[in-house]
């Protein structure tokens, strides 16, 4: 079997298969279960970067699901697409390198702390992989409703995951009602897409799409459901909630998660409305971020709970990410792609690498703490630094990229964000710049509050896997910040160009 | 007009269960809410699959008196009925995690009520 022509299959049907081999390996014993994850975990990254490499070095990669030849696109006897297509792009291969990779580091950390109903926590975690790389892969409006139920459920579950605290709980009852009334109007707009085009394949109703008020409708009902789920503000309020009660790993976890649905939302907008966007979507865009950053920021001063707070940081990176790409949308309709659109989309894309680092590595430490200390209130927490040394650095590291620091990436991708954005408004840029600064203000205060000051109790450093997750995230960390253009040209560039140009997304499924 | 009224009774379900998710207080009428929402979406693909004097797509259950090369045209895509059947299995998987969500929420807290379950908030 040539397995390079399947590996779009395998690297979901791996991570599914071991899910529910889980609770059956985890009778064997904790050690042999987690050496089994671990094990299918590590190909799946390994076939990830496969095919990413494939796809940065062959350009777009199809798989078409059932058919006896998997390049087959349009079956002899049918006019259009009628099968499932998977199709991965520049795009694609970006965020799904994104995920598993933080999926991975996620895995290794929670070996250390997940002990009890283990079998559960893992079948949940790979079933969250399975959705996450499944959405960021399909081709298919239908198949990416399916996989984004997959996602939310077992979010939901994991975020509930420690239910005797009781505020998981809450947490993931939140989560789940406001995911599935939101995937209910995703599902309601694919019903509307098909009703008028008879289509499901992104790319062939890309190609025939006319914009009619119909298709106005599905718009407004896909950017407002994938804008939810993508945590930007006024529609966060689940956000801080669900980051801040799931477990310690999980919590990074979640952010990719959460980018899957902002892939979405940018498959929505740069694949199959493309041609026919007006300046409304990138100004809501544009909106949209600046209000996650300016409330991202303000109720971030407010938080007690450390990783509450941290999630509040979270929301504001979103505003970033989302701040850049309605810039460059806007760019690209005002004609102006090559004076700063290119440039906001390459700081955009390469923000969202950047945000999951930065924050993830903050709630890293922040679990580190909360599993050491068993306190998770900033006012009761303090003198940590003499015992948890090597945490306290790591956490200086994440704190520096979050407030954009040189030479940290934050600083790498926020200094063409604001480089592009000043280009269009200089108001817009002061505000993001503004917003870093408070964000470092906030975080020096905690760092401040949390590991300085007298030795208060008796702790232990974090555990090893632990430690050694933290370190693996602050060393990629640092290696962006210093050569930011490896990363830019390798693997950011090949997302901005499927971004900017729909036309071989569309052709390779259609022809011609 | 007799065949917009399933799309009116679509719109109708989404608006109940719409208002039952944004004003009832009960989690249990939240999840009910969710549920009705989700039939008026079945609903909806499932009104969207009818096409007048169109047969299902099942050859050994053919009419003798349709000719063969008319079979084609006559046969529906049976897709928004599998969407549906798809739909439906995820909608209930949904809805029993809602439900031990909210065991789980009434064991520890004592409540139903969506305004008293608020540690978060504090």
């Amino acid at each position: 079997m040539n397995y390079m022509l399947h590996l779009p299959a395998l690297i979901i049907a791996l991570p599914l298969f071991a899910a529910f081999l889980t609770p059956l390996i985890d009778r064997a014993g904790k050690k042999a279960r987690n050496i089994f994850v671990f094990i299918f975990m590590a190909i799946t990254f390994i076939l990830c970067i496969l095919l990413a490499k494939d796809v940065f070095n062959n350009g777009i990669r199809i798989y078409v699901m059932g058919s006896p030849d998997p390049t087959e696109t349009i079956p002899s006897q049918a006019a259009v697409p009628i099968r499932i297509v998977l199709e991965i792009d520049g795009l694609s291969a970006f965020m799904i390198l994104i995920s598993i990779f933080i999926s991975l580091v996620g895995l290794i950390y929670s070996f250390s702390h997940i002990n009890e109903k283990g079998g559960k926590f893992y079948t949940l975690f790979l079933l969250m992989v399975v959705g996450m790389l499944g959405m960021e892969m399909t081709g298919d409006l239908f198949n990416l409703f399916v996989f984004l139920e997959i996602l939310s459920i077992s979010s939901a579950a994991i975020i509930a995951f420690e239910t005797k605290r009781g505020m998981p709980v809450e947490a993931a009852i939140k989560y789940i009602v406001i995911s599935s009334i939101a995937a209910l109007f995703v599902l309601f707009a694919v019903g509307l897409l098909y009703g008028e085009y008879d289509l499901l394949n992104m790319a062939a109703i890309a190609e025939v799409m006319k914009f009619t008020n119909i298709d106005k409708i599905a718009l407004i009902l896909f950017f407002s459901a994938f804008a939810m789920k993508a945590g930007a503000a006024p529609m966060h309020m689940w956000l801080p909630d669900a980051y801040g009660e799931a477990p310690g790993s999980m919590s990074m976890v979640l952010i990719v998660t959460t980018q899957a649905s902002l892939y979405a939302l940018l498959r929505i907008c740069f694949t199959i409305y493309y041609q026919h966007l007006n300046i409304i979507i990138p100004s809501a865009i544009i909106i949209l971020g600046l209000i996650s950053i300016f409330i991202g920021v303000t109720m971030a001063l407010a938080q007690e709970d450390i990783k509450r707070l941290i999630a509040y940081a979270a929301v504001a990176e979103v505003g970033y990410i989302l701040l850049a790409i309605g810039v460059g949308l806007y760019g690209i309709l005002h004609g102006e792609i090559d004076k700063y659109g290119l440039r906001a989309l390459q700081g955009g894309m390469f923000h969202i690498f950047n945000d999951v680092l930065d924050i993830g590595l903050l709630f890293l430490v922040a679990g580190g703490i909360i599993y050491a200390t068993k306190e998770r209130n900033l006012n009761k927490l303090g003198g940590l630094a003499h015992s948890m040394k090597y945490s306290s650095i790591l956490f200086l590291i994440g704190l520096a990229a979050v407030a954009g620091l040189p030479p940290m990436n934050g600083f790498a991708s926020k200094i063409i964000i604001y480089e592009a954005v000043y280009k269009v408004s200089p108001i817009l840029s002061i505000i993001a710049i503004l917003a870093s600064i408070i964000m470092l203000a906030i975080f020096v205060k905690i760092f401040h509050s949390v590991f300085t000051g007298p030795k208060l109790q008796e702790i232990k450093e974090a555990p090893k896997l632990m430690l050694l997750s933290m370190i693996i995230i602050a060393a990629l960390i640092i290696f962006f910040g210093l050569f930011p253009d490896v990363i830019i040209k390798n693997i950011v560039d090949p997302a901005v160009k499927s971004l900017i140009d729909n036309l071989p997304y569309i052709s390779k499924v259609m022809g011609g | 007009m007799i065949y917009n009224l399933p799309f009116i009774t679509v719109v109708i379900l989404i608006a109940i269960g719409m208002y039952a998710v944004i004003f009832k207080r009960n989690l249990i009428k939240i999840a009910i809410g969710i549920t009705i929402v989700e039939s008026g979406v079945n609903l909806f693909l499932i009104a969207l699959g009818y096409r007048k004097g169109g047969i299902a797509p099942i050859f050994t259950n053919l009419p003798p008196d349709i000719s063969p090369e008319k079979i084609p045209s006559k046969m529906v895509l049976p897709v928004p009925q599998a969407l549906t059947l798809t739909s439906i299995v995820i909608g209930v998987a949904v809805l029993a995690l809602i439900l031990s969500l909210i065991i789980h929420i009434y064991r520890s807290y004592g409540t139903l009520d969506a305004n008293k379950i608020r540690r978060l908030r504090e």
